[in-house]
């Protein structure tokens, strides 16, 4: 990958959490490169320090080690706004992550405000078309949404900064599969519309294969695998741990459970 | 060989000032012994189903059935106290979320304990026992320790198996499951289907089971419902699904993505409103 592509750089990075012996490390020594316009997927079971690689990339958790550049600068400690104008996140819950006495217009003008962005009027409608919610929906309030809706809006807050790249965490495993897959192909449209880089944290193998050009398996904090879409769909994966979360996406098989395995 | 459930023309309504919601419509099936699955999408009626069976929809809700009978005994006639004897003790309903569904403020082990009590007399150092056991026997592998937890203390998928215990203690003849593992990671989510399953052939419970991922629900049942709008689309055995006609449920299949092959573009469920019967 030619330097000048790669829009993420993690190398060697580690968080922890606690001191003495309470001490945690959810993330050990896991180093990836996202190159521009790619989505890069991040699969491993709750607690495997997935989503916490990408709050230590938007800078939520402090680093223990290692290091995090994007678009070729190095982000150390606190970040700016202009950070934010290019990394935005997307987080799991819709039903947690928008305000309930928020209107939706109202939540779309906060990240307007402030970033001191002009024209906030044309900007809000033109992302609640884009996320294929229509102008009618300017003035509710997110308990008049459905999931599938309000999922929408977190994108819509997302993008309408025109940021490069979008942290998603598991954005679709609190909808239906029917939405989902409407979600799937939304972030699909989106990102090809903007030019847009992803990382997509989730537990269902099925969909990061289906999103991202390139995974990365987590265990226990640390990276065991990583892979590109053609080696998985050709069964080419090898660690273990891939291979049974592989076979656990075929349905429920009896015979097959009492094989799983817990790596630690 | 005596059904363990009949369900006839069963008709949910929840009626407001503006209008009336028929979430329900006239849903009908018998089950025995077995593995049911009932699918749909949310809002397709499948919970307000597994909640009037239960006898758990409240006021404004009307639940209206020709016939709704549990193992001989008639659930529309049922008054409290035999609801009281039936709900926990013969019927056993796990629900999605653990989060909002243990007590927060009381520890695991004391809550199983007093289903455990509640349901048949016993001392407290024997429920203790049971217990333990049945934490056990959901393959927690720190019994001791996770027993005298808090909720909040635990994981998703270990409030799951401690909700799963706590409704298998009373040893219940039927088990509804609604959509209890679709939190959860796929292998911890077939692991607590094995479980589950383990149950039902060894000690002969009804399952049924509510979900909206139907390849899940056909590897897993034995015969499905599919659900859109209050009504039934289509009953299937589980092995038969892929060959299924409906539309509907060739776009539930359809619509998920897949690890076997790459699509660009997942195909979206089209919903029609002409299949639903007018009433």
């Amino acid at each position: 990958m030619a330097q000048q592509d790669v829009m993420i750089d993690v190398q060697g990075l580690g968080v922890s959490f606690g001191h003495g012996s309470a001490r945690v490390d959810a993330v050990r020594d896991v180093s990836f490169q996202v190159a521009r316009g790619c989505s890069y997927g991040l699969v491993g079971e709750s607690g495997s320090g997935k989503s916490t690689v990408l709050k230590a990339l938007c800078g939520l958790y402090p680093l223990q080690g290692g290091s995090i550049a994007i678009d070729g600068r190095a982000c150390i400690g606190r970040r700016n706004l202009d950070f934010y104008r290019q990394v935005q996140m997307v987080f799991q819950d819709p039903y947690g992550s928008l305000h309930p006495r928020h209107t939706v217009d109202r939540v779309l003008r906060e990240p307007i405000t402030i970033h001191k962005l002009e024209r906030a009027e044309s900007r809000i409608r033109e992302m609640l078309v884009d996320v294929g919610l229509g102008l009618d929906f300017r003035f509710r309030y997110s308990h008049q949404l459905s999931g599938g809706q309000r999922q929408r809006v977190a994108i819509a807050r997302a993008l309408i900064l025109k940021p490069k790249i979008l942290l998603l965490d598991e954005p679709t495993s609190a909808l239906d599969v029917s939405v989902q897959a409407e979600m799937l192909n939304l972030l699909h449209r989106l990102r090809e519309k903007y030019d847009l880089t992803y990382i997509l944290v989730s537990h269902d193998l099925a969909v990061v294969a289906h999103m991202c050009d390139r995974l990365g398996v987590m265990v226990n904090g640390r990276m065991v695998e990583t892979l590109s879409d053609v080696s998985l769909l050709n069964g080419q994966a090898t660690h273990p741990y891939t291979r049974q979360l592989i076979n656990a996406c075929h349905g429920y098989d009896r015979k097959m459970i009492d094989g799983f395995v817990r790596y630690e | 060989m005596e059904p363990l459930l009949t369900v006839e023309n069963l008709q949910v309504s929840f009626t407001s000032h503006h209008r009336t919601v028929d979430a329900v419509r006239g849903l009908s099936f018998t089950m025995g012994r077995e593995k049911l699955g009932i699918v749909g999408e949310s809002g397709s009626g499948k919970s307000v189903t597994a909640r009037a069976i239960l006898g758990l929809v409240g006021s404004p809700g009307k639940v209206e059935a020709e016939k709704l009978v549990f193992d001989g005994q008639d659930l529309l006639a049922a008054d409290p106290a035999t609801w009281r004897s039936i709900r926990g003790r013969r019927i056993a309903m796990v629900m999605q979320d653990p989060k909002f569904s243990l007590n927060p403020v009381m520890k695991v082990g004391a809550q199983i304990v007093e289903a455990c009590r509640a349901h048949s007399k016993m001392s407290r150092t024997q429920a203790r026992e049971e217990a333990l056991a049945m934490l056990r026997a959901v393959q927690i592998r720190n019994a001791e320790r996770v027993f005298h937890l808090y909720p909040h203390q635990v994981s998703g998928g270990m409030g799951q198996r401690i909700m799963i215990a706590m409704m298998l203690i009373t040893s219940p003849d039927l088990l509804i499951a609604d959509e209890p593992t679709s939190a959860l990671d796929v292998t911890v989510q077939l692991q607590l289907l094995a479980i589950m399953d383990d149950l039902v052939s060894q000690q002969g419970m009804g399952l049924i089971f509510i979900s909206h991922d139907l390849h899940l629900v056909a590897s897993f049942c034995d015969r499905v419902i599919i659900m859109y709008g209050g009504q039934v689309m289509e009953v299937c055995d589980a092995a038969e699904l892929q060959n299924a006609g409906h539309p509907y449920t060739q776009g539930l299949l359809s619509c998920m993505p897949s690890i076997d092959r790459k699509q660009q573009v997942l195909p979206v469920l089209q919903r029609q409103e002409a299949w639903l019967n007018k009433m």
